[in-house]
């Protein structure tokens, strides 16, 4: 027996279904992902006249072709799962638009219920609609509500318990699709009986009309249960296409929506909708438009709400970057005097805690950005972002709305990829997303600065804004170039069509902006938290394995003895002198492990681009963050502790190092500004693609990019000045 | 009544499509958000660099880049 039953929850982008979603089951909700996809699952629960209710919230869509995952995956749900009630959301201020999925469902034979959201934004603008006229001549229950206050919602679930009560099964609707497309839908069904299994799952007329309309699915499942029929039937698809083709030029699908309107049109014909006024009912939204993508105002206004967004994100969440900080140092000092010196210790510190630190570090940031994120994105603003961007973008095979990710990756030096990266999550096209997240990465994010700061301060001193300013713009450059590189090479593929809706405006509700931000955020914490913490334990492992033998210790030892023995014990010398021993035992060890090993041997190719050995270390520590390329640069120039907030003593090293000239300052700042992202990063990437595929593509494609570019800064620059 | 491609229009015109000539995605897309033979559009907006266009149809406003609008015929309405 069934304990509960199962609504979905359908209908457009938009039309307030996750503001329904969120009323129906406030903060009792799931979020996982479709098995094999990006595209997120929402599941939750609610009670209603002590009746559970399970509710999924699909994706939201136009149509339920096979065109995009998120309808697939809509679709799919609803034919395979069999939810008890199809709860199709309908923007009542919209209504001929978002019939039109509604249509589909009806085709399709499902228990359907439609929840006429917003009746009171559509009364406003003058629309009265008698939704028990509206319900009749669709043959479904039409509830109005408004999901923002829950107002209408128990009825809705009433209307739902009867419907999951009725005895009857729910028969697809019968449409006309033109005498061309119905005699072919006639002369099909000979063969389409041939398609049982299909059959047994698909009303027979709705495979038809897939077929008709050319959906991949169900031609490839069609051509797998049964090749013959599968064959005539193409065959004849074929036929009165070229037919509608020669005579009215249009293709069958066009001719089956043209219809589908048709349809909708008889149905709101008189008396559904009375109109009280007539005239532009967008007033509001269109007189905002007008000021905020203005020609020159709109870019304007765009560049001062992305520069609010960056400080919101980046300055705001600093305080609780700093707490979590402070309270990681405490855990860290309290184990340093609990435990005795050893590996446990060193792997407790360095490893587990600091990587704990590094996954909890991001969280405010994550926090911070998807609350900013989900202010625009609700509001409707971002919409109007890609709108104005998306020539720019478009131009270099992205999207309009790849323009946030960029701006937080550090589009404006000192961002972060991570959050960037999670940020492409607004975009709905698979390539142009796909393109976006892989070059991020590029931008200067602030672990970046203080090395660039570091490298500036150090040869270019005299021009240090603009060598700033040239980096910032490098890598915007850089990054748009290889988001083309990509889409001409792997992500190769038509640019997905910018049919998109400039929603109108509206107030988000803080319910939603809280349950939005916090979703983003625990799925932050749980799914890439775990393997972040793995990883950085192995990273540590990498930068302190093997340890120094015994007679390098016993070596050391013999150097600090020798020392007490020559200076007064407490004496400045003695101090200097232990602590350049100490920086000395550290760069061996340093240069013992593997991770040391591992710079050492890639000596033999970095010479090429001027990078020797000990910056080979760094930028190998720099996989952990890009900061920690200070710290370990400090260590293999035997510099003991440097911090990458303040390198004076790294800088003066550098300076007088006779290896290190400007271009090779400009090949190594040009190689960490490119080179693999963090790999914090790195997992990112591989949770927001979907695989790790694309984790590994875009740490091995980044490093060799920034290799050639490296080995050309510095080979061009010794040919003109050295 | 003179018909011209969607791209040509100017901002606060309007007229009413006339064709669609494009199948696949695009096509698909641009009909699934309304814009069919007989609907009434209005431009609204174009972008700072000229492209995409924002235009009304039904009860919403539309994006549309111009290469995607010129599939699209339009019997614009003369004068206001």
């Amino acid at each position: 027996m069934k304990t509960a039953l199962t609504i979905a929850l359908a209908g457009n982008p938009n039309a307030g279904k996750t503001t329904l979603f969120n009323h129906l089951t406030g903060a009792r909700q799931h979020v996982g992902n479709y098995p094999g996809v990006t595209v997120e699952q929402k599941e939750g629960c609610c009670l209603h006249k002590s009746k559970g209710l399970r509710v999924v919230d699909l994706p939201g869509t136009y149509s339920l072709t096979a065109y995009s995952v998120e309808e697939l995956v809509a679709r799919d749900f609803i034919i395979n799962e069999k939810p008890d009630v199809v709860v199709d959301v309908v923007d009542a201020s919209n209504l001929e638009r978002n019939l039109y999925l509604s249509c589909q469902f009806l085709e399709l034979g499902v228990p359907l219920i439609i929840a006429l959201n917003m009746v009171d934004v559509a009364e406003k603008r003058g629309l009265a609609i008698n939704t028990e006229e509206l319900g009749q001549r669709l043959g479904v229950t039409v509830v109005p509500i408004i999901a923002r206050t829950g107002k209408g919602v128990d009825e809705l679930l009433d209307a739902v318990l009867r419907l999951s009560e009725a005895t009857t099964t729910p028969q697809p609707a019968f449409l006309r699709y033109g005498s061309d497309v119905d005699e072919t839908l006639a002369d099909m069904r000979e063969d389409l009986e041939l398609l049982d299994e299909l059959r047994a799952i698909y009303p027979q007329r709705w495979l038809g009309v897939k077929l008709l309309e050319n959906d991949e699915q169900i031609v490839q499942k069609a051509q797998a249960t049964s090749p013959e029929a599968a064959k005539r039937l193409l065959a004849r698809c074929d036929e009165v296409a070229n037919h509608l083709q020669h005579t009215l030029g249009i293709y069958p699908e066009a001719m089956i929506a043209d219809h589908r309107y048709g349809y909708i049109k008889s149905v709101m014909h008189k008396g559904v909708v009375t109109r009280k006024f007539v005239g532009d009912r967008l007033y509001t939204s269109d007189r905002i438009d007008k000021v905020v993508t203005h020609r020159l105002l709109g870019p304007l206004i765009m560049a001062l709400v992305l520069f609010a967004l960056y400080t919101f994100t980046f300055s705001y969440s600093t305080v609780m970057v700093d707490w979590l900080a402070s309270f990681f140092s405490l855990i860290n000092t309290t184990i340093d005097g609990l435990l005795p010196d050893g590996p446990v210790k060193s792997m407790l510190i360095s490893g587990v805690v600091d990587g704990m630190g590094g996954v909890m570090g991001f969280v405010p940031i994550i926090m911070f950005m998807f609350f900013g994120i989900a202010v625009l994105e609700d509001s409707g603003y971002l919409a109007r972002v890609a709108f104005m961007m998306d020539r720019i973008f478009h131009f270099f095979g992205l999207h309009g709305s790849s323009v946030m990710p960029f701006i937080v990756s550090g589009g404006i030096a000192g961002g972060c990829a991570v959050p960037g990266v999670m940020a492409t999550r607004t975009l709905r096209s698979p390539k142009e997303r796909l393109a976006t997240l892989l070059t991020v990465p590029f931008m200067n994010c602030g672990a970046k600065l203080p090395v660039l700061t570091l490298l500036i301060g150090t040869f270019f001193s005299a021009h240090q804004a603009r060598y700033m300013f040239l980096a910032t713009l490098l890598a915007w450059i850089v990054a748009l170039c290889a988001a083309k590189l990509l889409r001409m090479t792997v992500l190769r593929g038509e640019s997905t069509p910018f049919v998109m809706e400039l929603p109108p405006y509206r107030f988000p509700t803080i319910k939603g902006l809280f349950i939005h931000t916090w979703e983003r955020t625990w799925q932050y914490m749980k799914k890439a938290g775990t393997v972040i913490l793995g990883i950085s334990i192995l990273i540590w492992a990498m930068m302190t394995y093997p340890g120094l033998s015994d007679q390098d210790l016993a070596h050391f030892d013999a150097a600090r003895q020798q020392a007490e023995k020559t200076y007064t014990s407490g004496s400045e010398e003695l101090n200097q002198a232990l602590g350049k021993i100490d920086a000395d035992q550290a760069l061996m060890r340093l240069k013992h492990s593997y991770g040391g090993r591992i710079g050492v041997a890639f000596e033999q190719f970095s010479q090429y681009a001027g990078i020797d050995w000990r910056t080979n270390i760094a930028l190998i520590g720099g996989f952990a963050a890009k900061e920690v390329i200070i710290s370990t640069l400090g260590t293999a120039y035997s510099l003991g502790e440097v911090d990458s907030d303040d390198s004076t003593s790294l800088s003066d090293r550098l300076a007088k190092d006779s290896s290190w000239n400007p271009v090779k300052a400009l090949a190594v700042m040009v190689f960490i500004m490119f080179y693999a992202p963090c790999f914090v990063t790195v997992v990112c990437i591989a949770k927001e693609a979907g695989s790790w595929k694309w984790a590994a593509f875009s740490m091995a494609f980044n490093t060799f990019f920034a290799f050639i570019m490296a080995v050309g800064v510095y080979q061009l620059g010794a040919l003109i000045y050295l | 009544m003179a018909k011209i491609n969607l791209r040509k229009m100017a901002i606060n015109q309007s007229g009413t499509i006339v064709a669609v000539k494009v199948g696949g995605e695009l096509g698909r897309r641009i009909r699934e958000m309304g814009l069919v033979p007989g609907a009434a559009i209005t431009i609204k907006q174009r972008a700072p660099l000229n492209d995409p266009v924002a235009l009304r149809v039904l009860d919403g406003t539309l994006t549309l880049r111009n290469n995607e609008a010129d599939y699209i015929e339009v019997e614009v309405d003369l004068g206001p």
